[in-house]
């Protein structure tokens, strides 16, 4: 760790502000990323924002949807009874999540933020395009069991870990954020960037810019969702292949369809062609076996991870089901 | 002596002090102008070292000294295990040839931990890089000089043959990965001069064996140096030798003139303190129509470094567990640019059952023979290699009572034939052996005036339970209560003893306590009549203490009897048929391991070898980049261990059994017996519950797609 | 460098440090007050030795800068029995023989104390799955287990 300045602001004007005055701030929120990231040599900021003091902690029921303060913690996420009994894949994502000292010092905003737990970028020896741009990726040619088949590109093959991430998207949530200069709502959809040539910019957000609120709309879909979670040991351990579906079904036909994977790509991953198959077809096998191999169709794996395509085949065959079953 | 305490379930003695937080660990002890260490590692596989900077590590805030083969002494070579109690037989910082990716360059020595950690990542090391084999199957394969002094290879009868006319055969080749014993406390020493005396706080199963090894590589009297472990954080092997850390602690201390503290980091454990090496197993068996055993072929290649020799003798449970005439084994290395391989829980054994007793399933499964009655068929009325009687075996009674305490009759033979709900359940088991070791040992007893007695030895309670069953060896030859004794160990001022490991402590050291006692006891009758209690007798002579000395060393009957403790492991597991995820149900282990001194501590020991097994089996894996030769993801997260949800409700049983040839008291030992075979027992519950054969380790999802 | 002052509550006593803020709240306890009951197992928040609670819930000591923890309370093993007085878990810890080497004991004592105090010891499995934050490497965790029941059970 590189000498620090270590800042506690208690508004966030103030937040954002020390932030964007200094080129290599970084905000620290929970910490359980970045305080490891640090240690590990992979960050190495001059200054540290402890947002920690500020007042966005907590969930509130608006618009009849919800508004979860950036600060709440992810245990507090899944205890709130809106959320376990309207937004269920919020819920199971997150108590599939890391563990509960974990889920009690983590933020809902910090979970969306989570770096690739990919063994390259954490070991600051081995090139990586995403640590050290220019570098070279070790995975493509090195060990890339638990990395992308889908979104990666020459540059970057590494996955995103969170599995709260993977709820939010399928369930529309969008991202307020506060600059200096703007506010914004970024649909968690939009948040993520793909590696492309790129793999150092993860998302929209600027430097300095601060997420204070995750919200959750009221949605046709939000009710009848679920997050499934497959891993070699049965608790504490990042998903091989994760879904979040999220199903309108009226009358037997599916109005609208939210299929989100994780564990596959650079990014919670939106799979768009599984949700058109979904959209206005009955919940029979035949249109879940469709949908679960739309979702892969343009799937690239390699020689390590190519059982991730079947997995994940399976994974969305069974969350569908039991989503289509009522959730 | 009429035994109160031995085979009781006392309370574990030194539980109080760690469920307090008082218990003192190598990586707590503070001294006193206390400075830290930090080692940095090389991050080539091979090459040499064109530079290391260090002007910017000495010049940041607190940094007392570095080290580096640049400013080292000239150290000693001290031999690896068996010859010697090296783990690595080469010294560090000697040269500037790297040998494998975390191998230590250099040690910063600071004023605080902080300060110390803040200057190693300062160090600047440039590398000449060479080509590197970072594989076992990139390199050549040799014959070892020899297994802990016994010929690698071996045949009995003419197995070639026996395969060639037996009715039944199989052949297989089963592999099982790089994995490491990541005990909790990393590997810690606190080192601290006084004058020419060194004393080393070190966290070992060996406290004589550091002192030697530490005083051979830098030219001193052992009677300079001193060792001292009372509590050590785990090690499962993995502190059975001397690693190069701890005499890297001690140059550190003299460098800087101040004690120092060295405590590896987690990533450093992966390169430093040995692992288990992978091996590629094949396994030819021949057998009659009934599943009569006629040939065991067992070949076995492994890896070790690029510089020395280690090799667990994976192959050798193939010659001893089965009655079958005709058996080859065979050992191979390959050398590779990683560490030193070393012993970890029951070495050989534990990988070598998972080959075996997956071809014995194979073999039931194949001859439509029951597993159970299988192993029953070849069980060994004597043991098969020298022809010798067991000294005692209760093996069937162990097939026997597991299976009906597992419900094994009611187990259908059909794979992927039991469910519960949407998954599959699977049933299967294994047989367990582990040879009986012990060494001289000593110890001493104390009987006080005040009443209090004191046991001492300077062996290592690992979690294994030694300080408890001292107390009670000691209570019950003095007709005392547990409550009145305390033990001490863990310190080389103490009588010595050997290395905790083998599954040997109990008994090396338990009839050395039982001797000791007796001897006090006799030092205070000696002094009066009988009927009065210790107390009594020495106030009235008004002394203070008496001590009593015992000797122990194994008997004679090693020569005249096979001795082993033996198991039989059921397990269940669930598989989720579609998506691969295997999780372990029930458990039951039943063990003949002559008497057990403690059913609670010994039961607790026995779910920790399961437990172990069951990582073995299903999650546990070091993944090296073979570019690189580097480990990825060197972290618990990288390597996983199982968690709380891995592990259900474990059943475990000890058959009474006296064994009146081991030793005086009749142990055998239990610590390694208790892992061997979990592996293949839960591959066998997956292979009925799915149908799927799988050789390779761990069992994931991946492998069941 | 900038040290920055902080105070802690650290089983009723109050401590005011200077840090440099890179200092874990592990190595605060650990090197600077010397209370070394929480232990550092990996440092990375993967192992749960050093498990401690901070206002009351528990979290990993290793993974959280101590100067995030200005005015904070912070209870670790040693603050646990009242005198000699164990603690229900640490005597059910003891009654179950649920420890082997010992080293991840105090942060399974404070874990399962967070768990009980987060209703969530209601039955074997939930346990098992609100307790997976802590390693036992040693294999304790059907003897960790019980004694959580038994004191959950007591309650």
């Amino acid at each position: 760790m590189a000498p620090l300045e270590y800042l506690r602001p208690s508004d966030e004007g103030a937040a954002i502000a020390l932030a964007e005055a200094d080129g290599r701030a970084c905000l620290l929120a929970g910490g359980t990323d970045v305080v490891g990231l640090l240690k590990d040599g992979v960050l190495a900021p001059s200054r540290l924002v402890d947002i920690n003091a500020l007042p966005i902690a907590g969930v509130e029921i608006r618009d009849g949807g919800l508004s979860i303060g950036a600060l709440t913690r992810l245990s507090d996420v899944a205890d709130h009874p809106a959320v376990r009994g309207r937004f269920p894949a919020l819920a199971h994502a997150v108590l599939a999540a890391a563990s509960p000292q974990l889920r009690n010092m983590a933020t809902v905003g910090g979970s969306l933020l989570q770096r690739t737990r990919c063994g390259y970028f954490r070991d600051p020896v081995t090139p990586c395009n995403k640590r050290a741009p220019g570098t070279g990726c070790s995975a493509i040619d090195g060990e890339h069991r638990l990395h992308a088949i889908l979104g990666g590109s020459d540059r970057c093959i590494a996955v995103h870990p969170s599995d709260p991430a993977v709820a939010l998207l399928a369930l529309d949530a969008v991202v307020r954020t506060r600059g200096s200069r703007k506010e914004r709502a970024i649909p968690v959809d939009d948040l993520y960037l793909l590696p492309g040539s790129t793999p150092e910019r993860e998302t929209l957000l600027e430097h300095g810019e601060l997420i204070v609120a995750v919200e959750l709309p009221a949605t046709s879909f939000a009710a009848r969702s679920c997050y499934l979670k497959v891993r070699e040991r049965a608790s504490f351990e990042f998903a091989l292949v994760s879904a979040a579906v999220a199903l309108d079904v009226r009358g037997g036909v599916i109005r609208t369809a939210r299929v989100a994977l994780g564990g596959v790509a650079p990014r919670p991953w939106r799979a768009r062609a599984a949700e058109a198959v979904l959209r206005g077809s009955r919940m029979t096998e035949a249109t879940i076996a469709a949908a679960a191999s739309a979702a892969v169709r343009d799937a690239r794996p390699r020689e390590q991870n190519a059982f991730k395509v079947e997995l994940v085949r399976r994974v969305l065959t069974r969350v569908l089901a039991t989503a289509g079953a009522g959730g | 002596m009429r035994p109160t305490a031995v085979g009781t379930p006392v309370d574990r003695a030194d539980a109080r002090s760690k469920v307090t937080g008082t218990a003192c660990y190598t990586v707590d002890v503070v001294l006193p102008d206390l400075a830290h260490a930090v080692v940095v590692q090389s991050t080539v596989p091979t090459g040499r070292i064109v530079r290391i900077d260090a002007a910017a590590a000495e010049r940041a805030p607190g940094v007392l000294g570095v080290l580096s083969h640049a400013n080292t002494p000239s150290l000693a070579e001290v031999p690896t295990f068996p010859q010697g109690p090296a783990g690595q037989r080469r010294p560090p910082l000697q040269d500037d040839t790297v040998n494998f990716d975390g191998e230590h360059l250099a040690v910063v020595v600071a004023d605080t931990l902080h300060h110390a950690a803040q200057a190693a990542a300062l160090i600047d090391v440039a590398y000449d890089r060479e080509e590197a084999v970072t594989t076992l199957e990139a390199g050549d394969e040799l014959p070892p000089s020899g297994i802990f002094g016994e010929a690698p290879d071996s045949v009995r009868g003419d197995p070639e043959a026996a395969l060639a006319r037996a009715e039944v055969r199989l052949d297989a080749t089963y592999t099982t990965p790089t994995e490491h014993h990541h005990p909790l406390e990393p590997g810690a020493t606190v080192a601290a001069w006084d004058g020419g005396r060194l004393t080393l706080y070190d966290s070992t199963q060996w406290v004589s064996g550091v002192r030697d090894a530490v005083a051979m590589t830098l030219g001193m009297a052992t009677d300079q140096v001193r060792v001292v472990s009372p509590f050590v954080g785990g090690a499962f092997g993995s502190k059975a030798m001397v690693w190069p850390h701890v005499v890297l602690a001690a140059l550190a201390a003299r460098h800087v003139g101040r004690p120092v503290k060295l405590v590896l980091s987690r990533a450093q454990m992966f390169t430093s303190l040995g692992y288990r090496s992978p091996t590629v197993q094949r396994l030819s068996l021949g057998a009659r129509q009934d599943g009569t055993l006629t040939a065991i072929v067992h070949a076995v290649t492994q890896q070790t470094s690029v510089f020395e020799e280690f090799v667990a003798g994976a192959g050798y449970i193939s010659r001893s567990l089965y009655a079958c005439p005709n058996v080859a084994v065979r050992h191979r290395l390959v050398r590779v640019n990683a560490p030193t391989p070393t012993v970890m829980r029951a070495p050989g054994e534990a990988v070598g059952s998972f080959a075996l007793e997956s071809a014995l399933d194979e073999l039931a499964a194949q001859s439509g023979v029951d597993p159970v009655a299988l192993r029953l068929r070849n069980f060994a009325e004597d043991e098969p290699q020298e022809g010798l009687a067991w000294s005692s075996n209760a093996l069937r009674e162990c097939y026997q009572v597991g299976a009906e305490r597992f419900g094994w009759e009611r187990r259908t033979t059909e794979p992927r034939s039991m469910r519960e709900g949407r998954h599959l359940v699977g049933w299967g088991m294994a047989s367990a052996t582990y040879g009986v070791h012990s060494e001289a040992a000593a110890a001493r007893v104390r009987i006080c005036a005040d009443g209090r007695i004191l046991v001492t030895s300077g062996t290592q309670d690992l979690g294994t339970g030694t300080y408890t069953t001292m107390v009670q060896v000691a209570a019950d030859a003095l007709g005392v209560p547990v409550e009145r004794v305390t033990a001490a160990l863990g310190d080389t001022d103490l009588p010595p003893a050997p290395h905790s490991g083998g599954s040997q402590t109990a008994a090396s050291v338990g009839p050395a306590v039982w001797s000791a006692a007796l001897d006090a006891c006799s030092k205070v009758l000696a002094l009066a009549e009988q009927g009065d209690s210790y107390a009594e007798i020495l106030t009235r002579h008004g002394i203070e203490f008496v001590e009593g000395r015992g000797d122990a060393r194994p008997g004679a009957s090693a020569s005249r009897f096979a001795m082993r403790s033996f198991g039989a492991h059921f397990a269940e597991v669930q598989v989720d048929p579609e998506l691969g995820e295997v999780r372990l149900t029930r458990f039951c282990g039943v063990f003949g391991a002559g008497r057990i001194l403690n059913p609670k501590t010994a039961r607790s020991q026995m779910i920790g070898g399961i437990v172990g097994g069951t990582g073995m089996a299903l999650t546990e894996r070091t993944v090296t980049d073979r570019r690189l030769g580097r480990v990825v993801s060197p972290n618990l997260s990288g390597y996983a261990v199982p968690t709380h949800a891995d592990i259900p409700w474990i059943d475990v049983c000890f058959i009474d059994e006296h064994d009146p040839h081991v030793n005086a008291l009749g142990v055998k030992g239990i610590g390694e017996v208790a892992i061997v075979g979990v592996a293949a027992a839960i591959a066998n519950a997956v292979h009925h519950a799915t149908g799927r054969r799988i050789r390779d380790l761990p069992i994931t999802p991946q492998t069941l797609l | 460098m900038t040290r920055t002052e902080i105070t802690l509550s650290v089983n009723g006593c109050q401590h005011t440090l200077a840090l440099d803020p890179r200092v874990t709240l592990l190595d605060a306890l650990r090197e600077v007050i010397g209370l070394t009951g929480a232990k550092k197992g990996c440092d990375r928040g993967e192992c749960g030795t050093c498990t401690v609670l901070v206002d009351g819930r528990r979290v990993y000591a290793c993974l959280t800068l101590a100067v995030m923890h200005d005015g904070a309370t912070v209870t670790t093993v040693e603050g646990l029995a009242d005198g000699t007085d164990l603690h229900p878990l640490q005597q059910a810890f003891i009654s179950r023989d649920a420890l082997q080497c010992g080293f991840c004991t105090p942060g399974q004592i404070l874990s399962a104390i967070g768990l009980l105090a987060e209703g969530r010891a209601t039955s074997e499995q939930e346990i098992r799955e609100f307790m997976s934050g802590n390693l036992c490497r040693c294999g304790a965790y059907p003897n960790i287990v019980a004694a959580i029941r038994d004191v959950a059970g007591a309650q």
